[in-house]
């Protein structure tokens, strides 16, 4: 809602200056977005007339004019614009005047001819952007007036944000009446006259869906003149509200309704066919806009019909065909009380958003619908003549207007203040609600225009806002103390990211919706999450791995001259599900370039599969990992992991494909892992077990296998054989190269063998190694002496 | 005794000058040994007579002591001499930087979430979360916005598809929550929140804090104190001025923007108010025992005032120079 403050003043008039008024405003819930002056500051420009344009005589371009300011003498100007010519009125600033920019007027001397002023264009008053000029006034502009008294330029704009709870305050009279309660100012509200009625000819008017237009109004004006000019002060108004006029009949509509909330619509009588329906509209019924949108309707819709034809969408935009024109003699002004439901989300599935829809689908008052028609009635005949015809009018069912019951109680538990009976009192009044009390209960009726005050909390969030939420103090809440359960069988999100942190990850936070192509190439997803709309087309897809977005952060610090990036990310992945979609949340690293920063006294290395497998298990420990070799869309088909926890997938690992390296413009490779967040939050409560009170022995065994044996098979060979004694094998080295054939690698293990009870004998030592070293020979290991 | 003196000074004089701990060795041999000056003159006590052998013995033995003790003392100044050469040599440049792996640092979203969680833990707050797509019902019409409501217009929603919507903000999870759990409740709930939105000011995903407490005697009073407080525990600022503006929100009432006093202004850093009947009585809360309060904050805007930040989209952009200044 925006509007002229000194229209608003014209209403309630409190000893407020602007800013201390929008504050006010601001403070009780009408949020003043802008408070903005109509016109940049200047003075001592005022109406003038050109007398008398004659050739410089020494400037082929530049005119001397005789220039009446409403003086006895006329001042002599030298005026450079094409468009001065005698008769024409237009803003001078006089010898003293100071324009925008402190662009000070002074007597000068132009090519040896004195001139005493300078006549302005409307760029030079700081009131256009762009001017051809002179601004030519009005031919009526009173001379001599000064410019900010004649177009009440000494006015500011208000724009408030209004919630939609407050449709009352789309129409002045709720702004004012607002003002009023907050400000204890009068209020002065329009002298809406009842119209004689100098026609008797009415139009049948019916209503269909009484549930949706309970009240429908409308008269027939003929004769008036709709080209008859929009007089200044009502298009001033609605300019500085935003509007542009368009002709007389529709201003005067788009002014009651800015005036009052009431939307309005009047039809060229002369094109309607019989009577007014307002009615459903029919399945494929079609109807062209005003704005020249063709829309075609179904039975959700609510439309204006005569026997003939849809002409309007009700209460949202009227059709093409049945507008009033210029030309327009006889007119249907229509003032109806479309019920919010009827309208809400009507205007929004056209992609329409007008100002009657606004209103409507929050709420009009409906006890003004029938004096809006008066008060539009009135300005028609004032400024366009004509004679006005009886009513008619349909009337269903209004909303019901049930009392509210107000406790004092309540007001006092909720607001946590104690506000005694007379104060509720006083605050009930300056709202102008009508009440009875009984006891420390108040009935409140809630007025016809306050379409946001049906319950007790809804007066309650009133009294607050009247008495002002500066005025409740800030109060610690008392409550009994209990302490938070606090798990030891989870571990924190915090404890698990500070660990990245420590392995030298710096943590990023990407979109969560990615290029299609990422999902497609990276993941594999043929069939992504997608949004129906989308900000951008490489944002149409919820991700449904997290490396899209540490990929995209990658590239992002290569293209800045990073040559090492370790980065991580914790977030929400995303998949279709039979029911719904799949959301879990995963953690996800990626490692690039050297595995150390560059320093001295370590040999440059690339970070590889290894460096992070490294930084997987320490995520998960004490939990043990296995790592199984499995395709991954993104990863080296060589390089690329499962990872298993308990049996359980639990995310993946590998170096980037060479294929996406190359495509996404990576020198070298990178190496990936994206784990499930939940089985590493996992934990268990520890139970300390005994320590063995023998130390253990280590044997070393070497073999030598082929490259296709992995060390995992060996290992699970080994302790699945529960060869007695040992507790532990771990492999140490890896040797390939001289020694050891081609195709074949040498595995160093160290066996801990470990009894409760005894030390081992050297003959135990030995059988259990005899046994192990059979095991790895069933795998082709050969004992490497 | 002249001689004994002789040899004791003798040998003084050359352990003084001896810095090889062979060469002492050799030295005192000269003294000590099978064929030493000292031995010799002890051997000789058994030409004396048994009055004078005593007298003599305690002296050559008083020489020996002498000898022997300077013997020890050169050996230790020796071998400390050793020592500190050794030292010397070990001698490292500290200076040099350490090796191995560097450290990494969290999002600045991220320091500014567990700071939030851990003022508001501090008060006993528990933490709750919810899906990021969710039910139109949990993000509408459970908190009391309906189809067609005014206030759906507000939150420039992306569609899943029509009953699934990127969570427009983080209050599903009071529903959510308050579903699953009876009153008193005291929870904070954070995460990604999403609008159709995109510019200098606004992220078409951004992260909330989503507040919320239900008792039997909680007040829109209670709300100012807890917000006032933690802002200035955030902040940490006691004189941090917090403002409370009525506003609307279909799912609170009474409603308030909270304003915080910045270089000399306000600026806006959440919506809160008083959990409204229609959502408690759509969890099967009973709102004539039960009050509450739920408030939501802007968690980049917390981030950007505390740390200085400017843009907001610096937070998604994962640019190294700009995430490494909050490690």
């Amino acid at each position: 809602m925006k509007f002229s403050e000194n229209w608003l003043r014209t209403w309630v008039n409190p000893a407020l200056s602007s800013d201390e008024l929008a504050h006010v405003l601001t403070m009780a819930g009408l949020e003043v977005e802008t408070l903005e002056a109509v016109a940049p500051a200047f003075n001592n420009v005022v109406v003038a007339e050109v007398l008398e344009v004659v050739k410089h005589p020494n400037a082929d371009r530049l005119n001397v004019c005789q220039v009446n300011v409403g003086e006895a003498q006329p001042l002599t100007i030298v005026c450079g614009a094409a468009n001065v010519a005698v008769g024409v009125k237009v803003p001078c600033a006089r010898i003293g005047a100071v324009l925008p920019g402190n662009f000070a007027i002074k007597q000068a001397k132009v090519r040896n001819v004195e001139s005493f002023g300078m006549l302005c264009s409307g760029k030079e008053l700081g009131l256009a952007e762009e001017s051809h000029g002179l601004w030519l006034l009005p031919s009526d502009a009173p001379v001599g007036k000064t410019l900010r008294d004649y177009l009440e330029l000494d006015d500011k704009l208000f724009t408030l944000k209004l919630t939609p709870n407050r449709s009352d305050c789309s129409g002045m009279v709720g702004v004012a009446r607002d003002v009023a309660a907050l400000t204890g100012s009068a209020l002065k509200l329009l002298d809406i006259k009842i119209q004689s009625v100098t026609l008797s000819e009415q139009l049948p008017v019916n209503v269909a869906d009484a549930k949706a237009c309970p009240l429908y109004c409308g008269r027939l004006v003929r004769g008036v003149d709709a080209a008859a000019p929009t007089p200044a002060w009502m298009l001033r108004r609605l300019e500085r509200s935003g509007l542009r006029g368009i002709s007389a009949v529709v201003d005067i509509t788009n002014y009651v309704m800015l005036e009052m909330g009431q939307p309005l619509h009047a039809f060229d009588a002369a094109q309607l066919s019989g009577g007014i329906t307002v009615r459903r509209a029919r399945k494929s019924e079609a109807l062209t806009l005003l704005n020249e949108q063709e829309v075609v309707l179904d039975e959700e819709v609510l439309v204006i019909a005569d026997d003939a034809r849809v002409l309007a969408l009700a209460g949202i935009m009227g059709g093409q065909g049945s507008g009033v024109e210029t030309t327009t003699r006889d007119v249907f002004l229509e003032s109806a009380f479309f019920h919010p439901d009827a309208i809400a989300g009507k205007a929004r599935r056209f992609g329409l958003a007008t100002d009657s829809s606004f209103r409507f689908e929050r709420g009009v008052d409906f006890a003004a619908t029938r004096q809006a028609l008066e008060r539009a009635t009135q300005l028609l005949l004032e400024i366009c003549g004509g004679s006005a015809g009886v009513i008619s009018e349909a009337r269903g069912e209004l909303p019901k207007r049930i009392a509210i019951t107000l406790r004092r109680s309540r007001v006092a538990r909720v607001l946590g203040i104690m506000l005694d009976n007379a104060q509720i009192t006083a605050l009930l009044k300056r709202l102008q609600l009508d009440f009875v009390t009984n006891g420390d209960d108040f009935s409140v009726m809630p007025p016809s225009f306050r379409f946001d005050l049906s319950i007790e909390t809804d007066l309650i969030e009133e009294l607050a806002r009247l008495h002002g939420y500066d005025n409740i103090p800030a109060l610690a809440p008392q409550a009994t103390l209990t302490m938070l359960p606090y798990s030891e069988l989870q571990r924190p999100l915090s404890r698990i990211q500070q660990l990245l942190v420590s392995h030298d990850y710096q943590e990023i936070v990407s979109y969560a919706f990615v290029d299609e192509q990422v999902e497609r190439e990276l993941c594999g997803n043929v069939e992504p999450v997608a949004l129906q709309n989308p900000i951008a087309s490489n944002l149409a897809v919820m991700r449904s791995s997290l490396i899209g977005g540490l990929v995209g952060a990658l590239r992002f610090n290569l293209n800045r001259n990073q040559a090492r990036a370790r980065l991580f990310e914790v977030g929400a992945c995303f998949a279709k599900a039979r029911e719904g979609y799949m959301q879990s949340q995963r953690l996800s690293g990626l490692a690039y370039g050297t595995a150390l920063p560059e320093q001295w006294g370590a040999a440059a290395k690339l970070v590889d599969f290894y460096d992070v497998k490294t930084d997987v298990e320490a995520l998960f420990s004490p939990q043990e990992l296995r790592f199984v070799t499995a395709p991954h869309p993104a990863l080296h088909p060589g390089r690329s992991a499962q990872i298993l926890c308990g049996g359980q997938t639990v995310g993946w690992i590998g170096e980037l494909h060479p294929q996406w390296q190359q495509q996404y413009d990576m020198a070298q490779p990178a190496v990936w892992f994206e784990v499930e967040l939940g089985a590493m939050t996992q934990a268990k409560v520890p139970r300390m077990q005994e320590i063995a009170k023998f130390l253990p022995v280590r044997r070393d065994l070497a073999v030598v296998v082929d490259e296709s044996v992995t060390v995992q098979a060996l290992l699970d060979a080994m302790m699945d054989a529960s060869v007695p004694g040992v507790a532990q094998i771990s492999l140490f080295d890896v040797y390939r190269g001289k020694g050891v054939d081609q195709d074949k690698k040498s595995l160093a293990f160290r066996v801990l063998l470990q009894d409760t009870q005894k030390t081992f004998t050297d003959s135990e030592i030995e059988t259990s190694i005899a046994l192990l070293v059979d095991i790895m020979k069933k795998h082709g290991a050969q004992l490497r002496m | 005794m002249e001689e004994l003196q002789k040899i004791l000074d003798h040998a003084l004089q050359q352990f003084a000058v001896i810095s090889d701990e062979a060469e002492l060795e050799q030295v005192k041999a000269k003294y000590l040994g099978k064929e030493g000056s000292l031995t010799a003159l002890l051997k000789g006590l058994g030409k004396l007579s048994a009055e004078e052998r005593p007298a003599a013995g305690a002296r050559i033995n008083q020489v020996k002591q002498g000898i022997e003790a300077a013997l020890q003392q050169r050996r230790d100044a020796l071998q400390q001499n050793k020592l500190a050469q050794k030292l010397a040599a070990e001698a490292l440049d500290v200076t040099l930087p350490g090796r191995g792996l560097g450290m990494g640092g969290l999002h600045p979203v991220t320091r500014t979430l567990e700071r939030i969680e851990q003022l508001f833990h501090s008060l006993g707050f528990a933490t709750a979360s919810g899906p990021e797509i969710e039910r139109d019902f949990y993000n509408f019409t459970a908190l009391n916005i309906p189809e067609n409501h005014p206030a759906r217009a507000m939150h420039d929603t992306f569609y899943i598809d029509p009953q699934h919507v990127l969570r427009t903000h983080t209050s599903p999870v009071q529903v959510r929550y308050m579903e699953a759990n009876q009153p008193p409740l005291k929870i904070i709930s954070s995460g990604r929140v999403y609008r159709v939105d995109s510019d200098a000011t606004h992220s078409p995903m951004f992260h909330q804090v989503e507040g919320l407490w239900v008792d039997e005697e909680i007040s829109f009073a209670n709300l100012k104190g807890v917000v006032q407080d933690f802002l200035q525990r955030f902040f940490e600022r006691d004189d941090l001025q917090v403002r409370f503006r009525p506003s609307f929100f279909p799912f609170t009432e009474p409603s308030a923007e909270m304003d915080m006093s910045w270089n000399g202004g306000w600026l806006e850093i959440g919506g809160c108010g008083m959990v409204h009947p229609n959502v408690l009585k759509h969890v099967n809360i009973d709102s004539e025992k039960y009050l509450g309060f739920a408030f939501g904050l802007g968690v980049e805007r917390l981030a950007m005032l505390r740390y200085g930040v400017n843009d907001l989209r610096q937070f998604y952009e994962s640019d190294l120079r700009f995430l490494k200044q909050f490690n």
